[in-house]
């Protein structure tokens, strides 16, 4: 979709490139995040794509066609941008903001207005805030309007500059999630530039990791760059918590679950006991035809039926699409020491210590 | 227009335009003594005011209003209405249109000196008077150990404003008999000579900028951080 | 003290000097606002202009109103309305000019960046971004000029216009006092109705400044 090819930008002025003969490629479809220091071209990098900066040398196709072949103000009409400040228009109500590119492509007016109302409901704005000026909104409200700006005319490919960097880190946390699920519904081809490795490992499909000039050190998916850092440079830029990272990127479906010390509460305290043996335990599951009913501690289970003991609640209760280090905290802050992970059809089985290291030193 | 300006040059050669009443000596000296005892009325009446509010930080409206009206009442309105009210009373120790015009430019300088010392003293880091008086100085000390010093050049560069704004004004004297550099524009328009008209015009101007240059570096002077700035440069 | 009945008897004459000193007003202004423009076009264009505009633009606004007067008369004449124009045009360049350039440079570069972004072109920009967010700025650079430019026309009079100006200056000859107060009382007002008017267009032209302040 989009394709850089031995790009090179030298600054007026500048001793040394900003980028230098970088060569990308981008799929359709792929949320590729540009990550690196400050000064490694990765703004830079994006801004190019839709000539806010020129090129000084190589070349930039966007869906097959050279982007400078192209007018650049009819070329950034067919792509979004999305940038930190998010740039709204301080003078234009939400409403007139998300209608900017239909009305400069020169829609009628019953299609933008259709339109505006699509795009507020699928970013989650209120029908009561279009009325609004910039000014009126919170930080992330401004921000949903300019993901919405900038998806108006459905242009294929959306390029964010740090889009989420001005919020602050709980409402951060939302938009990019809010904004990962909107990306697997619509499709577009994302080039989204960050300086949190965090977020660029979470948010990417493909995660390119840039040196300062501009140099490509890295381009792959996350979990393989986290896996097997290319050099030294990104093993360093990925930190003391790559493994962390790792199992961030993790379901708790991809690692084996084991079954556990549980037993069905028609067992006899004897079948329990053994149970318990088994696993070395010092507490017992129990479930009611596959249901997770809680635990209760290997003194409380004598000679009586199990089904008259009152079991306590996991603290933490995991879903397989839940990451392993989720999974990790479970098992370090519970008072039994395991992730239980219940699905549809209720308990799946748990995750000890032992398991969540396996699967971070396979 | 070369020819002109030869006629202006001539204007200015000739002797005649050198002495008595209508020399340029005599009405230079008119028209400085004017400006001068005006600019120094009103900063005897404004200043204080200015420093006092200034100092115990207060009339800021006042302040805001004074600069709005001060631009929108016309000087050659003033003297236009003080001209026949100055001589109900008929005060003789002065030329005729004295009093009128004194009037008008006192109230053409007062605002921008007071406003000037005013936010000079104003905009003074309260943690600096604040510190002042933590060591133990009074209020009477911090105004002139701390908050005047500081304000100084600010102070300076209103009086400096209201001075150029007199000068060029107290042309108009001319208009009610009173004698000033104005008067050969009052009598060029008059008499249709545009070489005198010009001649005054020039003059004036000249007097402005030599106002405002000295003031300017009377200014620089007083600057309490003119060694520091000194030794950067 | 103060002659009613003269005021009576001449409403007439007062009324058209109004129009006369509304007229030369707005002609400054106006003028002075197509001039300050293209100065501003020219300062934003080329950076390098801007300190030379100023200069120049400052030092007509530093020469003294009535020795520009004088200087424009071998030009113009005597009492050519263009001598008066010029030098009250003269007066509001600077303040205009300074006002339109930092009202366009006050807006902020990310939304500058994100309408090109949007594929808007440069010109458009200009016009639909930049203009209107400089209005604040460049109506308060207007109220000042047009303030400064009521009270200089009431000078014209010397240069044989009319306005509120022949009241004064025939209060002055005649020693009355009454018509001196109708010139200068019609020019304090004027400004002040002036500023309001501009005041109340800056709040209908930028709905979205006053609702934030609410």
């Amino acid at each position: 979709m989009i394709r850089l090819e031995e790009v090179t930008k030298v600054f007026p002025g500048a001793d040394r490139p900003a980028v230098s003969s970088l060569s990308l490629h981008i799929p359709e479809g792929e949320f590729v995040t540009l990550v690196g220091p400050s000064g490694c071209g990765k703004t830079t990098t994006l801004k190019m794509i839709n000539r806010i900066i020129e090129p000084t040398s190589g070349r930039i196709e966007v869906g097959g066609r050279d982007v400078m072949s192209m007018e650049p103000h009819l070329l950034r009409r067919s792509i979004g941008y999305v940038i930190q400040q998010v740039g709204l228009l301080p003078h234009r109500t939400v409403e007139e903001n998300i209608a900017t590119v239909p009305r400069l492509l020169g829609w009628d007016r019953d299609r933008i207005e259709r339109r505006v109302a699509e795009m507020s409901e699928l970013v989650g704005l209120g029908a009561d805030l279009l009325e609004r000026y910039p000014a009126e909104l919170s930080g992330g409200q401004q921000q949903r309007v300019g993901v919405a700006r900038a998806l108006a005319a459905d242009p294929p490919v959306l390029l964010m500059d740090e889009p989420f960097g001005a919020v602050d880190p709980i409402v951060r946390e939302h938009l990019q999630q809010e904004f990962k699920d909107l990306w697997r519904r619509l499709g577009k081809t994302v080039v989204f530039v960050t300086h949190d490795i965090d977020e660029a490992v979470r948010m990417g499909t493909r995660v390119a990791i840039l040196n300062v000039g501009g140099v490509l050190e890295q381009y792959d998916r996350p979990e393989e760059i986290l896996a097997n850092p290319a050099n030294d440079f990104v093993s360093r830029f990925l930190g003391e918590e790559r493994g962390l990272r790792r199992l961030a990127l993790m379901p708790v479906s991809s690692a084996g679950l084991d079954r556990g010390p549980v037993v069905e509460i028609t067992a006899t305290p004897e079948e329990a006991r053994a149970v318990m043996d088994a696993h070395g335990s010092d507490w017992l599951g129990l479930l009611d035809g596959g249901r997770l009913l809680g635990w209760v501690p290997a003194a409380e289970v004598g000679t009586s039926p199990l089904a008259d003991l009152e079991p306590r609640e996991f603290l933490v209760i995991l879903r397989p699409e839940d990451s392993l280090r989720r999974a990790l905290d479970a098992v370090v802050t519970s008072r039994t020491r395991v992730a239980v992970v219940v699905g549809e059809q209720g308990y799946l089985g748990m995750l000890d210590i032992d398991r969540v290291a396996e699967e971070i030193t396979e | 227009m070369i020819d002109f300006l030869g006629q202006v040059w001539d204007w200015f050669g000739d002797p005649a335009n050198w002495t008595g009443n209508r020399g340029l000596p005599g009405l230079l000296r008119s028209h400085v003594f004017l400006s001068a005892v005006s600019v120094a009325t009103a900063a005897v009446v404004a200043l204080p005011v200015a420093v006092w509010l200034g100092h115990t930080r207060r009339g800021g409206a006042l302040a805001v209003s004074l600069v709005n009206v001060g631009r929108a009442i016309p000087s050659f309105g003033l003297i236009g209405v003080f001209f026949p009210l100055t001589l109900m009373f008929e005060p003789t120790s002065r030329p005729l249109g004295f009093w009128a015009t004194f009037i008008a430019m006192v109230a053409l300088a007062m605002p921008p000196m007071f406003v000037n010392a005013y936010t000079g003293i104003r905009e003074i880091d309260p943690a600096l008077t604040e510190a002042a008086r933590g060591m133990g100085m009074t209020g009477r000390q911090v105004l002139t150990g701390v908050e005047l010093p500081l304000a100084l050049p600010l102070v300076m560069a209103g009086i400096r404003n209201a001075a150029v704004a007199v000068v060029a004004t107290v042309t108009l004297s001319a208009w009610v008999g009173c004698s000033s550099l104005g008067t050969y524009v009052f009598v060029g328009f008059a008499q249709r000579d545009r070489v005198m008209v010009f001649a005054g015009g020039l003059a004036v101007a000249l007097l402005s900028i030599v106002t405002e240059l000295t003031l300017g570096g009377v200014e620089r002077l007083v600057d309490p951080l003119r060694p520091m700035r000194r030794r950067r440069r | 003290m103060i002659d009613w009945g003269w005021i009576a008897s001449n409403l007439d004459d007062i009324w058209e000097a109004t129009l006369q000193h509304l007229f030369h007003s707005v002609l400054a202004v106006g003028i002075g606002l197509v001039v300050s423009f293209a100065l501003s076009l020219v300062a934003l264009r080329w950076k390098a202009a801007y300190g030379p505009i100023t200069w120049v633009t400052g030092v007509l606004y530093t020469i003294p109103s009535i020795a520009l007067f004088t200087f424009l008369v071998p030009v113009f004449g005597l009492t050519s309305i263009w001598t008066a124009q010029v030098a009250l045009v003269s007066y509001t360049l600077l303040i205009l000019v300074r006002n339109i350039v930092a009202g366009i440079r006050s807006v902020p570069d990310h939304v500058v960046e994100a309408s090109r972004g949007m594929g808007m072109t440069e010109a458009r920009i200009f016009r639909e971004v930049q203009l209107p967010l400089a209005l604040p700025a460049i109506i308060a650079g207007v109220r000042v000029a047009a303030v400064t430019t009521i009270g200089l026309v009431t000078l014209t009079v010397i240069v044989g216009q009319g306005g509120y100006g022949l009241f004064i200056l025939r209060g002055i000859g005649r020693r009355f006092l009454t018509e001196a107060l109708v010139g200068t009382v019609g020019a304090v007002l004027m400004a002040v109705v002036v500023d309001r008017a501009l005041v109340a267009l800056e709040r209908a032209a930028t709905p979205w400044a006053r609702r934030r302040a609410a």
